[in-house]
């Protein structure tokens, strides 16, 4: 019955870096750009959430508003900065990877040094009984919001318009527009709503794995290998990439404690060997 | 090349007598700038000349150093072996890297190569037993290669005279057809294909020495600072000599020389004055981008050399 | 002696057929044009003969032997050489580094690090050589992105024919070109030996005419007809392709 347990561990922190990743591959698919600040934006998004709580003692607020001001800073990253080197690559990066040391270094001044765990929500901070073990109810939560994302996500990319455009990958501004879409405000829209998963990661995650100095960096190299094994660009790589990195990272942990990395470098190196664009991504 | 002899001559002279013109501090301080000099040249190669964009070099310059610093604390190891032990290994890793790595292109690449220097990183970090973990390992001695370079002194012209001789090496390859089909790879690797050249092969070789020189500035700079922790691992460290590189002037090979010097320098005047050396090193890299992609010696060809021709 | 053989070539991408059935056969020596609206597959030929494109199923040999899954630096140091629809040049080195490199590929000498390229007296030369054969000596310094469209495409041919292969791959070499350019590129093809082989593409019919020993026809991704000037002329199947299009 452990082995549920363990399980259902890996599923809730695979399903904690599907959103990260997720967000990733959305940036990616329209955009070309690979986001380096995605880290940055879930260790923010925990941040202001603890603030929030601390405060107000509401975990509901601090889950809406420290995604929205962090869609707000990815949007003003994207309009005055990004902008300007739409599909110059090295540009982008360069840009992506100041912003990550900036974030980093504001973080560290305004919250201070100390990691911090978010406090779990008063309705979901109890157990429930599986098999003759407790089992904290939050991680069911997270499971359960983490496939609410995805679900709103795949209906997005499945049923309108402009997610038939994202799933194409359509980047050519003149087609976007002869189908009557605004792109710079499609670009900037869609770059918000990736920093706004990964903030809704890093509020969802406090209470489990928590936040501090380093965080981003952690969180920033379990997206890219969810995206290497998952593929960029691709929802279900997403998914399926976060679930795999989840449970490894997870059953690494018990098997092998000092090597946990490891476990989720050798399943990388492979997919590498045989399908270098990942699962299902589109290279 | 002829035309530069006399300041090459010039900047030789200045290099040996710095020990007597500099005090103490400003000469170790001299010393940490030619080690990362070297360090931002090798990545120079990969990205300037092969156009593979790096971001996790300091995967190499990391192992160079801890592979030292294991021998001689831990092994109690002479440095006669230490000392290429450490260049070895790390050309040994760049090879590797570069068989993974260069499966992708593009965005992959980048990440692939972060990821890779990353999990480098958390093996140091996590190994405690052997590496001390966030602790890292004091008490690397200086070597003794037919003297003491205890001193810094010493020490200086020892390390003057491995990055000269490999600023020397990096400069004849990248004149010689090898350094010329690196650029080619770099603006066409299909054109290059189409002309019968194995593109894999050279990217590979490019790697392998730019690890090679990466390593080799590695274990100087344990040596140089007799300590090594998992800093010398970290993205923050691959971040700095990137954009070294990127001040400096990619493909230049003499501007990221000149990119480490101000990088070095600005790190050794903002921590005097503040802790934030992290938004400063954030703040340089945004304003690089939008104003100076060429770097410092993009910024001088544009407005000062009367030779327009690359 | 057969210089290219294609032998019931066929490439899908997932479920388009791009290719089907392709069969061709070039002595060496011989001229042979490729005609064929937009899309018939002309270009899909070229890289699965070039090996930009590993075809599907069938086989192709150069000077007999078979090619069929040899990457395509392999193919080049066999003696094939192309030139690309879009040009595909090293835009930020300058005209005589792209004969260079060209040179330096065909004569192999690549995995050198000691002495700098300028060095290479034979390889200086040839490069020199090159481009005064074909009256580029000017361009020299200049580099390639600040070329006008038709010097761009120039170079692209010349950088195809520094190593002096036995096949040479031209794909649409006269388009976009004036009417002097195009008279240009004729020239040049005229002027080469008379024991390469050249198969190229255009849709410029006079230049086609004046510069094939033979002529097939593509239309969606099959070779529909094959013959001489007169051959092609007169074959309906090809008119009617024509005319339905233009």
């Amino acid at each position: 019955m452990i082995w549920v347990i363990h399980t259902l561990n890996g599923v809730s922190f695979g399903i904690l870096l599907f959103l990260l990743a997720a967000g990733l591959s959305l940036i990616y698919g329209l955009m070309k750009i690979l986001n380096l600040t995605h880290g940055s934006y879930y260790l923010v998004g925990a941040y202001i959430g603890s603030t929030v709580i601390a405060t107000t003692g509401s975990f509901i607020l601090a889950l809406i508003i420290a995604p929205l001001v962090v869609a707000v800073l990815g949007a003003v990253m994207e309009r005055f900065f990004l902008r300007r080197f739409h599909l110059d690559e090295l540009p982008q990066t360069l840009l992506t990877f100041g912003f990550l040391f900036i974030f980093a270094d504001l973080s560290l001044w305004i919250w201070g040094g100390d990691p911090i765990m978010l406090p779990k929500p008063a309705m979901f901070s109890r157990s429930i009984d599986i098999g003759g073990l407790g089992y904290p109810t939050y991680r069911l939560l997270l499971i359960g919001v983490g496939l609410l994302v995805a679900l709103i996500l795949w209906w997005f990319q499945e049923r309108t318009r402009v997610g038939a455009m994202l799933r194409a990958g359509v980047d050519d501004a003149e087609i976007a527009r002869a189908m009557g879409i605004d792109v710079s405000l499609l670009f900037t829209l869609v770059f918000a709503v990736g920093a706004l998963l990964a903030a809704l990661g890093g509020v969802l995650g406090g209470p489990i794995i928590g936040a501090g100095p380093g965080t981003d960096f952690d969180v920033m190299l379990l997206a890219f290998v969810v995206v290497i094994i998952g593929g960029l660009g691709s929802l279900r790589g997403a998914l399926v990439g976060g679930l795999v990195v989840g449970l490894l990272d997870n059953f690494g942990k018990i098997f092998f404690p000092e090597f946990a990395l490891f476990t989720i470098f050798v399943p990388m190196a492979v997919i590498l060997s045989f399908r270098p664009t990942g699962l299902f991504g589109r290279g | 090349m002829r035309r530069y002899l006399p300041i090459i001559i010039v900047a030789i002279a200045i290099f040996l007598a710095l020990p007597y013109l500099l005090p103490t501090y400003y000469l170790s301080l001299s010393t940490k700038i030619l080690i990362f000099a070297l360090f931002a040249m090798s990545l120079d190669l990969l990205i300037g000349y092969t156009g593979l964009a790096s971001l996790g070099h300091a995967a190499f310059f990391g192992l160079g150093g801890y592979v030292v610093g294991l021998l001689v604390v831990r092994g109690q190891v002479s440095e006669w072996i230490a000392f290429p032990a450490g260049i070895i290994l790390a050309t040994a890793l760049g090879a590797l890297f570069a068989v993974l790595a260069l499966r992708a292109r593009g965005s992959y690449f980048l990440m692939i190569t972060l990821a890779l220097a990353q999990v480098v990183w958390g093996i140091a970090f996590g190994w405690r037993t052997l590496t001390g973990g966030d602790d890292g390992l004091p008490g690397v001695k200086r070597p003794t290669f037919f003297v003491s370079l205890a001193d810094e002194n010493s020490f200086y012209y020892f390390v003057l005279l491995m990055v000269g001789l490999s600023a020397w090496a990096l400069f004849a390859i990248v004149r010689s057809p090898f350094g010329h089909a690196l650029r080619g790879i770099r603006e066409s690797e299909t054109r290059m294909l189409a002309l019968g050249y194995n593109v894999w092969l050279h990217q590979f070789a490019a790697f392998v020495i730019s690890s090679a020189f990466a390593g080799l500035a590695g274990a100087l700079f344990v040596y140089n600072t007799r300590f090594v922790s998992p800093d010398v691992l970290h993205v923050v460290r691959s971040a700095e000599v990137l954009i070294m590189v990127i001040l400096g002037g990619v493909g230049t090979l003499l501007g990221p020389a000149i990119g480490a010097a101000v990088i070095i320098l600005l790190e050794d005047f903002i921590s005097s004055l503040t802790q934030r050396w992290l938004l400063i090193l954030g703040i340089v890299y945004v304003v690089t981008t939008l104003f100076a992609p060429r770097g410092l010696v993009g910024l001088y060809k544009e407005h000062f050399s009367r030779n327009r021709k690359r | 002696m057969i210089a290219l053989a294609v032998d019931n070539v066929t490439k899908s991408f997932g479920g388009v057929r791009a290719l089907t059935g392709v069969t061709l056969s070039l002595n060496e020596g011989e001229r042979l044009v490729l005609l064929g609206p937009n899309g018939a597959g002309k270009t899909t030929l070229f890289h699965s003969i070039s090996g930009n494109i590993i075809a599907s199923s069938g086989r192709i040999s150069l000077f007999g032997e078979d090619i069929t899954q040899l990457p395509p630096d392999a193919r080049a140091r066999l003696g094939l050489a192309r030139t690309f629809q879009i040009t595909n040049l090293f835009a930020q080195l300058t005209v005589l580094e792209n004969i260079l490199l060209a040179v330096c590929g065909a004569q192999q000498l690549t995995f050198k690090f000691v002495r700098p390229l300028s060095a290479y007296d034979d390889i200086q030369r040839c490069a020199q050589a090159l481009l005064e054969e074909w009256n580029l000596a000017d361009a020299g310094d200049q580099l390639v992105r600040n070329l006008s469209y038709g010097e761009q495409r120039q170079v692209e041919v010349v950088m195809a024919l520094s190593g002096a292969p036995r096949i040479l791959l031209l794909d649409e070499p006269t388009a976009g070109l004036s009417p002097a350019e195009t008279l240009r590129v004729v020239e040049m093809v005229r002027k080469l030996p008379r024991n390469m082989t050249i198969v190229m593409i255009e849709h410029d019919m006079d230049v086609a005419f004046d510069v094939a020993d033979r002529i097939a026809v593509m239309h969606q991704g099959r070779v529909i007809a094959e013959g001489d000037e007169a051959a092609i002329r007169g074959n309906k199947q090809v008119s009617d392709i024509y005319l339905g299009v233009e």
